[in-house]
């Protein structure tokens, strides 16, 4: 056997387990879930082929609308705001003062807190009378500050304010990219007269930026994902479907309604969306990629 | 590539398939005794609930030598049992909930237990009416009660008092209720409410359901729901009275502000709410939380104009059911008839707290009771105005969007309850005609196939 086909054949073997594991637990049912969402399927029964209905029902359906609606618009302030707060938290924390790995840390460990207990906590910060936030709104003046839990137009800024406590993971990942910046363009940049603002602009963003868009694509999946806390918190997408995500939506429907066929629908609209949106920002955001 | 190489790539190949294959080997179940068949039951319950199912199942191990019942006690137990059933290998019994038996029903879940029934001469007549016919679906008999449950009002008798109202002699209409529930409310200067008299939404699992009491139908039992009728209409204006009085943010305010159901904290158990609607299964807790509690129970009032509705209650139960191709079907049969002996049921009905879905009742079971009012309760499941989870396998998604009506019309903005209602219809309405036409498309394939 000549030399190039038999490390061909190790270079197969070695990466075997990988490879089942992909076509088993991924390949096999994104495939099956296509065909399940041209059909009529709940669990139990020989699935019905229904064409394309599932889908077209879907963009009658007013709540799947609702519920597209939430999605987007919580993921257009939470993603940004994201990030903002994730690279300033970084940058803040790149500086040499005392005490530096302990103020690390106290940014990092909220992100390890159980989501349950996230949950909880949150419901008792934003209660209208008790909670801190507002008896804090109230002390600087606002007299009437918002129902976050109650008022469908404050329930989701209530899940963007949430979202920003698990900012200290991007702030790692941020922190790590902030570490390869070569202290050499600061020097030069310093002595070409740049302040500290344009240092960041010019020095330090251009050579984050490939973690910048890392980090914009993972946010991305997680945002539009958004399940668990507002599962949590506002059962049934409380109140008046406010905070109904899509994915709670396809949760309900495969494992509430048993209806499969739909849910594999909406779990294809899900992946084709995440898709079609990781491409553009990733052919957007490359021409402003930098890579030392 | 030399050999050396070859052999770790074999052996980490060989590792990775003999992992995959022996997998099943983590989680054994405990052994039957020798001669006996195993019958594996899963149950959703946990905590003293469990423990009064395992008591049962202790006596019935003891009761005979051919089976032997392993309780497993399961969380998320609906996708398990169907995800279990769907693969070939469920449980020979399952324990689960009395609200979807349309749904297990429609999806063909349960092995239909007509014929067992008549051979064994298990009569409807030994049961109350309301939980015999929550057990069928079609014309076919699928579930059998584990635990019942109806609801009632409780009442602090103390706050009543001082209030200048008479706890021995509770309202029997809504307008005489509503008098004394607004009468309790408290609030301080700044409009925050301290105490409420009552609260349609405390404790909140049934905010789907207040059409009922006002006598309303959610469907035709046909091709029509019916969430936006005139009953309908009237009882969610009822609902939205009460949150117009107090103010929506306070209501939702002080809900945040209290515990959850199962704890001190709970609004009526600590005092804080005068009045709830609650389910049998209360004075339990009570004795649990607060056993200085000076509480009563009774029907809950019905509206003046539809005398029809007095002793409304919320009729619902647990259920057993034998999952489609479960293995032991005779041995399931024997322990589900074992728990629907007087002596089953009432053992697991007193260690659960609630009352019995039998209509003869033992006097042991009466005086042994934790519930002092445990007749009423039981009296209340006879009542013609009961309601029962409606016989429709898309309920869950009634109910759903229902919660969300409430949420909408005691909301800040209070919004509207006929346009609401009226949307909540037109979503629906189409569903239900999507399901009746597939599953017509179901039965003409079956009757194609010969089944």
């Amino acid at each position: 056997m000549k030399k190039a086909s038999k490390e061909t054949i190790a270079g197969l073997a070695f990466a075997s387990p990988w490879i089942i594991g992909f076509c088993v637990f991924l390949a096999y049912p994104l495939l099956q879930a296509l065909y399940l969402s041209l059909t009529d399927y709940n669990t139990l029964n020989a699935p019905v082929w229904v064409g394309f209905d599932n889908y077209i029902d879907l963009f009658k359906d007013e709540l799947f609308h609702k519920s597209l609606v939430n999605t987007f618009s919580f993921a257009a302030f939470s993603l940004p705001l994201s990030m903002v707060f994730g690279i300033s938290l970084a940058l803040l924390l790149n500086n040499q003062v005392k005490g530096l790995s302990l103020y690390r840390a106290i940014f990092y460990v909220p992100s390890l807190v159980p989501m349950i207990s996230l949950a909880m906590l949150w419901l008792w910060l934003f209660n209208g009378d008790y909670g801190i936030i507002n008896i804090a709104l109230k002390g600087i003046g606002i007299s009437n500050p918002p129902l976050w839990l109650s008022d469908p137009n404050w329930s989701k800024p209530a899940l963007v304010v949430m979202s920003l406590w698990g900012v200290g993971n991007a702030m790692v990942i941020y922190l790590a990219g902030l570490q390869n910046v070569p202290v050499s363009l600061y020097e030069s940049a310093e002595l070409d007269g740049a302040g500290p603002f344009r240092k960041v602009w010019s020095v330090t963003l251009p050579l984050l930026s490939p973690v910048i868009q890392f980090n914009l694509i993972m946010g991305i999946i997680g945002s539009l994902q958004v399940f668990a806390l507002p599962y949590v918190m506002f059962p049934g997408g409380a109140p008046d479907r406010a905070t109904y995500f899509f994915a709670m939506y396809l949760w309900d429907s495969a494992f509430v309604n048993q209806r499969m066929g739909y849910a594999s629908a909406m779990g294809w609209v899900m992946f084709l969306m995440i898709f079609a949106l990781t491409m553009v920002s990733i052919k957007l955001s490359d021409k402003g990629v930098h890579y030392s | 590539m030399n050999r050396i190489t070859w052999a770790v790539a074999t052996l980490l190949a060989v590792v990775f398939f003999l992992s995959i294959g022996h997998t099943e080997q983590v989680a054994k179940p405990e052994p039957a005794p020798e001669g006996r068949i195993r019958i594996t039951y899963w149950e959703k319950w946990t905590n003293f609930e469990e423990q009064a199912m395992r008591d049962v199942v202790n006596k019935f191990n003891e009761s005979q030598d051919k089976y032997f019942v392993d309780m497993l006690s399961v969380s998320g137990i609906t996708n398990k049992v169907l995800l279990s059933t769907s693969g070939g290998i469920p449980p020979d019994v399952a324990g689960l909930f009395g609200a979807q038996v349309a749904q297990y029903g429609a999806l063909g879940l349960a092995r239909p237990l007509d014929d067992l029934i008549e051979r064994d001469g298990i009569r409807a007549e030994d049961y109350i009416p309301a939980y015999w016919e929550m057990g069928r679906y079609e014309d076919r008999h699928i579930a059998f009660p584990s635990t019942p449950a109806t609801t009632a009002l409780h009442y602090n008798a103390a706050d009543w008092r001082a209030g200048g109202f008479d706890p021995d002699n509770p309202p029997k209409t809504l307008e005489e209720f509503d008098k004394i529930a607004f009468a309790l409310n408290k609030k301080t200067a700044d409009g925050k409410l301290e105490k409420a008299g009552f609260l349609p939404n405390e404790p909140g699992w049934w905010n789907f359901g207040f059409g009922a009491l006002f006598g309303a139908k959610y469907w035709d039992g046909g091709d029509k729901l019916l969430l936006n009728s005139p009953e309908m209409i009237e009882a969610y204006e009822w609902v939205q009275k009460y949150h117009r009085e107090i103010g929506p943010g306070a209501v939702s305010n002080f809900k945040g502000g209290l515990g959850t159901f199962d704890s001190p904290q709970n609004g009526f158990m600590s005092g804080t709410v005068s009045s709830v609607l609650q389910g049998v299964w209360m004075a339990n807790f009570i004795q649990m939380h607060n056993p200085d509690l000076d509480w009563r129970a009774a029907p809950f009032p019905h509206p003046a104009s539809k005398p029809e509705m007095e002793g409304f209650t919320f009729v619902d139960m647990d259920i057993l059911i034998i999952p489609r191709g479960a293995k032991n079907v005779e041995g399931a049969w024997d322990f589900i008839k074992y728990v629907q002996s007087q002596e089953g049921m009432e053992l697991l009905c007193t260690g659960q707290a609630k009352h019995t879905p039998l209509v003869k009742v033992s006097d042991e079971f009466w005086a042994n009771h934790k519930n002092p009012q445990i007749k009423l309760f039981h009296a209340q499941a006879f009542n013609e105005a009961a309601f029962a989870p409606v016989k429709l396998s898309m309920w869950p998604e009634i109910q759903g969007e229902m919660n969300a009506v409430y949420e909408a019309i005691s909301g800040p903005e209070l919004v509207n309850v006929t346009e609401r209602l009226n949307k909540a219809q037109e979503r629906l309405q189409p569903l239900l005609e999507k399901e009746l036409r597939i599953r017509r498309a179901r039965e003409a394939m079956a009757k194609e196939n010969g089944a």
